[in-house]
């Protein structure tokens, strides 16, 4: 009788409630939101049936506006008017410094680690102004489907790193959204069109949006989108190529780089504007406002053009290489190169892509809207609407992740390109007797030296009960869950100390080394080695100075003559000042040196040591 | 749901051995991760997703292990009682180690070549077809695992560390190459 009883009384088996789902494509330049709606995927379009929402953000005194008529003031009102907040957001003061030549703001000097724009109507952080799209968004989404979302899918760069990511997420909680997931944008292309494809095998999305360029290499299999590899360079895109024209334009006008915030701003539209012209025509006519209310006339052919965006493509196409070394496979073994992301509609980024995978790449899919499509299926499939779905994607991290250890090197935990969710853990030991704290420096990055990785966050492990040096036993595990974001665990194992934290932005390096840190990890591989060479030779030479400086105070007054001592301690002192230098082969000389005079000193402390132990048991054990 | 006291190989329901069929781990590990992963409990209570996430980090843990030969070959000599320090572990076969040094020369050396694609090729080629002859001799090595047998493959996966750590330098010289075209 129980077996035929399917639900309880009043908890009838009623079907399924469709949650609300969207998923929302947070582009550079254009946002997008789309929802599955009867079993299809679509972007959702605003009143005059505009499906693009330029992501530009204007402060005024009376409120604030999104959109089309925020970019119309771009030129008019550059300073109250962002653009391309995505370039800024979870980057640390230092980074945008860097680019504060390029960016028509005015930034708020202050201590705090998040940039802040001035504007009229007060200060803003590029997390609020992210803020403010995805609210428009989430709005338009709710009006379109009739009810409250239950939840978003979010789409972020794959090569974006984990301080980008948690500002991402903390945007849309600002804008009262819950996140059910941060996507990968290349995954969300692959998912979208995989499924209306039927598409198997493995898969390169090239993805070169406004201001961000991903690749990955997926494996599709039955529903399942398994990323591979990915790579890319989350400050390169479309932006580019517009700032290079606008370079080119203003040398041949005549135009100083510190002409007024105005004219730049619009000049960079016209130079867009040249650019997308250029995507079908083989001239673009120029007519440029300049300086002191006069004008230039001119034009850009193709190939003056091509001339400019070669080094930029360059750069995707060395990208492409290594995540198909990464995912172990050549490119002949790629079956389809699929194109997403607005600056896909170069002609010349097409032809050069095609050159490297040996094939047309697949042009024929919205490069705009794909990635809010595939958000909305993931969206769908959260949300609980398709309890039978068999999609899966598995994705990866796409930078390693690692911690400071002595003489600032990094040692990586997770390397990239790792599936997630993972858990890795190492053990770590304290440096010197009786160390009660322990720093731990979390890092993200390729490269060897501490310098030249992204700085994720520090904290401290404190109340490691003292004991000699080498003996704690200090585990810490790095964890990276769904969403791509790193908790960070510390633990001394003894005693059960805890410290945890869950990785906020720090402060980090310039942007220029964080786009370049990949790239830089191959080329500078042999002055990283030196160096390396260098941090590891002061390491051991400090251990040796340490070691002796204690022997020296607990028993060198009994067990050394003067003359005995001074010997000891001129070595001690070559060695400290070869540690002072920069010379590995020097530090390790005079550590060498220091180990062969002090020779006899050791032999006479062992000896002591048996003696004493002797002596203990003597009393008792031959009486 | 699964046992998590099993080890590894018993999760993908594939016998103890050093042989993988790599077909039928990657099925199964797509058919466990489709059960467990994050994406099938995100309406579901903050315990179910806290489970869901630990058993899908465990599963590509365990997917990650068993993939790579040298993983493999460590972790089956763990389940064989044998915990290797494996970064520290270094063989003392001085022909092996010789060889090594040649090898290394040669990579240096293949920067100033006049055609270093070339000569990168070559040795990576002879670098692969040692690991490949390492990889064979230690399927041999796990077929009967006797105490002699299973000091053969620690041998060999010291060995291995070597060629994988060569070659990692010889491809991160490759890009190193490419970039500068």
């Amino acid at each position: 009788m129980a077996l035929l009883q399917i639900a309880e009384p009043g908890q009838a088996a009623a079907p399924h409630e469709h949650r609300l789902a969207a998923g929302i494509d947070l582009g550079t330049t254009n946002s997008l939101v789309a929802a599955v709606r009867s079993g299809q995927a679509k972007t959702l379009p605003d009143a005059q049936g505009r499906h693009l929402l330029p992501s530009v953000v204007r402060y005024t005194q009376d409120g604030v506006i999104v959109g089309h008529e925020a970019r119309e003031a771009a030129a008019s009102d550059p300073l109250n008017t962002i653009a391309s907040a995505k370039r800024l957001i979870g980057r640390p003061v230092s980074d945008i410094k860097s680019l504060g030549g390029s960016l028509p703001y005015e930034f708020v000097d202050q201590d705090s680690s998040v940039p802040r724009i001035r504007t009229v109507s007060g200060d803003v952080s590029p997390m609020e102004v992210s803020a403010e799209i995805l609210r428009v968004l989430a709005h338009r989404a709710e009006e379109t489907l009739g009810g409250e979302l239950s939840g978003v899918v979010i789409t972020v760069p794959a090569y974006f790193d984990d301080a980008q990511r948690q500002a991402t997420k903390d945007a849309a909680r600002l804008a009262g959204l819950n996140v059910f997931r941060l996507l990968n944008e290349p995954t969300a292309a692959a998912v979208a069109y995989g499924l209306d494809r039927g598409a198997d095998g493995v898969h390169a999305i090239f993805d070169l949006g406004g201001g961000t360029f991903d690749i990955s290499i997926l494996r599709l299999n039955r529903g399942v989108f398994e990323v591979m590899s990915t790579g890319g360079d989350s400050a390169l895109g479309g932006d580019d190529f517009d700032q290079a024209i606008a370079e080119w334009i203003m040398d041949q006008a005549g135009i100083a780089d510190d002409a007024d915030h105005k004219v730049l701003r619009q000049l960079m539209q016209d130079a867009r504007r040249a650019k997308e012209v250029l995507s079908d025509a083989e001239v673009a006519e120029l007519d440029i406002a300049i300086p002191g209310d006069g004008r230039w006339q001119g034009s850009i052919d193709r190939e003056t053009f091509n001339r400019l965006a070669d080094p930029l493509i360059r750069k995707t196409i060395s990208a492409c290489r290594r995540a198909l070394r990464d995912a172990d496979i050549s490119a002949d073994e790629v079956r389809e190169v699929v194109m997403v992301g607005g600056s896909t509609r170069m002609p010349r980024v097409r032809e050069k892509v095609g050159d490297f995978f040996g094939r047309a790449p697949l042009v024929d899919i919205d490069p705009d809207k794909v990635v809010a499509l595939g958000a909305a299926i993931q969206a769908d499939v959260l949300a609980g609407n398709k309890p039978d779905d068999e999609i899966l994607l598995l994705d990866v991290t796409p930078l390693s992740l690692g911690l400071e250890t002595m003489g600032g090197l990094v040692e990586k935990l997770i390397p990239r390109n790792t599936t997630i969710p993972v858990a890795r853990a190492q053990e770590f030991t304290t440096f010197k007797d009786g160390q009660t704290a322990m720093a731990i420096h979390v890092l993200q990055g390729e490269r060897e030296m501490v310098e030249h990785c992204r700085s994720l966050a520090r904290f401290e492990l404190r109340g490691i009960p003292p004991m000699v040096a080498g003996a704690a036993r200090i585990r810490v595990t790095f964890r990276v869950d769904a969403d791509g974001l790193l908790n960070v665990e510390a633990e001394e194992l003894s005693q059960g100390v805890r410290a945890q934290v869950t990785v906020k932005p720090s402060y980090g390096l310039t942007d220029e080394e964080i786009s370049g840190m990949l790239q830089a990890s191959y080329e500078h591989a042999e002055q990283d080695m030196q160096e390396r060479k260098l941090a590891e030779a002061r390491v051991e030479g400090m251990r040796v100075v340490e070691a002796l400086q204690a022997a020296l105070a607990s028993d060198g007054d009994r067990l050394l003559s003067n003359d005995e001592r001074k010997p000891i301690e001129t070595a001690l002192e070559q060695l400290n000042q070869a540690i002072a230098g920069n010379d590995a082969d020097a530090i390790e000389e005079q550590a060498k040196n220091v180990e062969k005079v002090c020779e006899f000193y050791v032999e006479r402390r062992m000896n002591s040591g048996i003696q004493e132990a002797m002596a203990g048991h003597n009393i008792n054990e031959f009486e | 749901m699964f046992d998590l006291s099993k080890n590894h190989f018993e999760l993908f329901g594939l016998p103890v051995d050093f042989i993988v069929d790599g077909e039928a781990l990657a099925e199964r590990y797509r058919e466990l991760q489709r059960v467990v992963h994050p994406d099938r409990y995100a309406n579901a209570s903050n315990q179910e997703q806290r489970i869901s996430l630990q058993q899908a980090t465990r599963i590509n843990e365990a997917f990650e292990t068993l993939k790579n030969p040298v993983s493999r070959a460590q972790y089956l000599l763990s389940l064989h009682g044998i915990d290797m320090q494996a970064e520290k572990e270094t063989t003392r076969d001085t022909a092996f180690l010789m060889e090594q040094l040649e090898l290394r020369e040669a990579l240096e050396k293949a920067r100033d070549a006049d055609d270093p694609q070339a000569v990168l090729d070559e040795l990576m080629d002879r670098i692969s077809s040692m690991i490949r002859t390492q990889v064979a001799q230690m399927a041999i090595h796990f077929e009967d695992p006797s105490p002699t047998n299973l000091q053969a493959a620690r041998e060999s996966v010291r060995k291995m560390q070597f060629l994988n750590k060569l070659l990692a330098e010889a491809e991160s010289l490759e890009a190193e190459l490419e970039d500068m075209l």
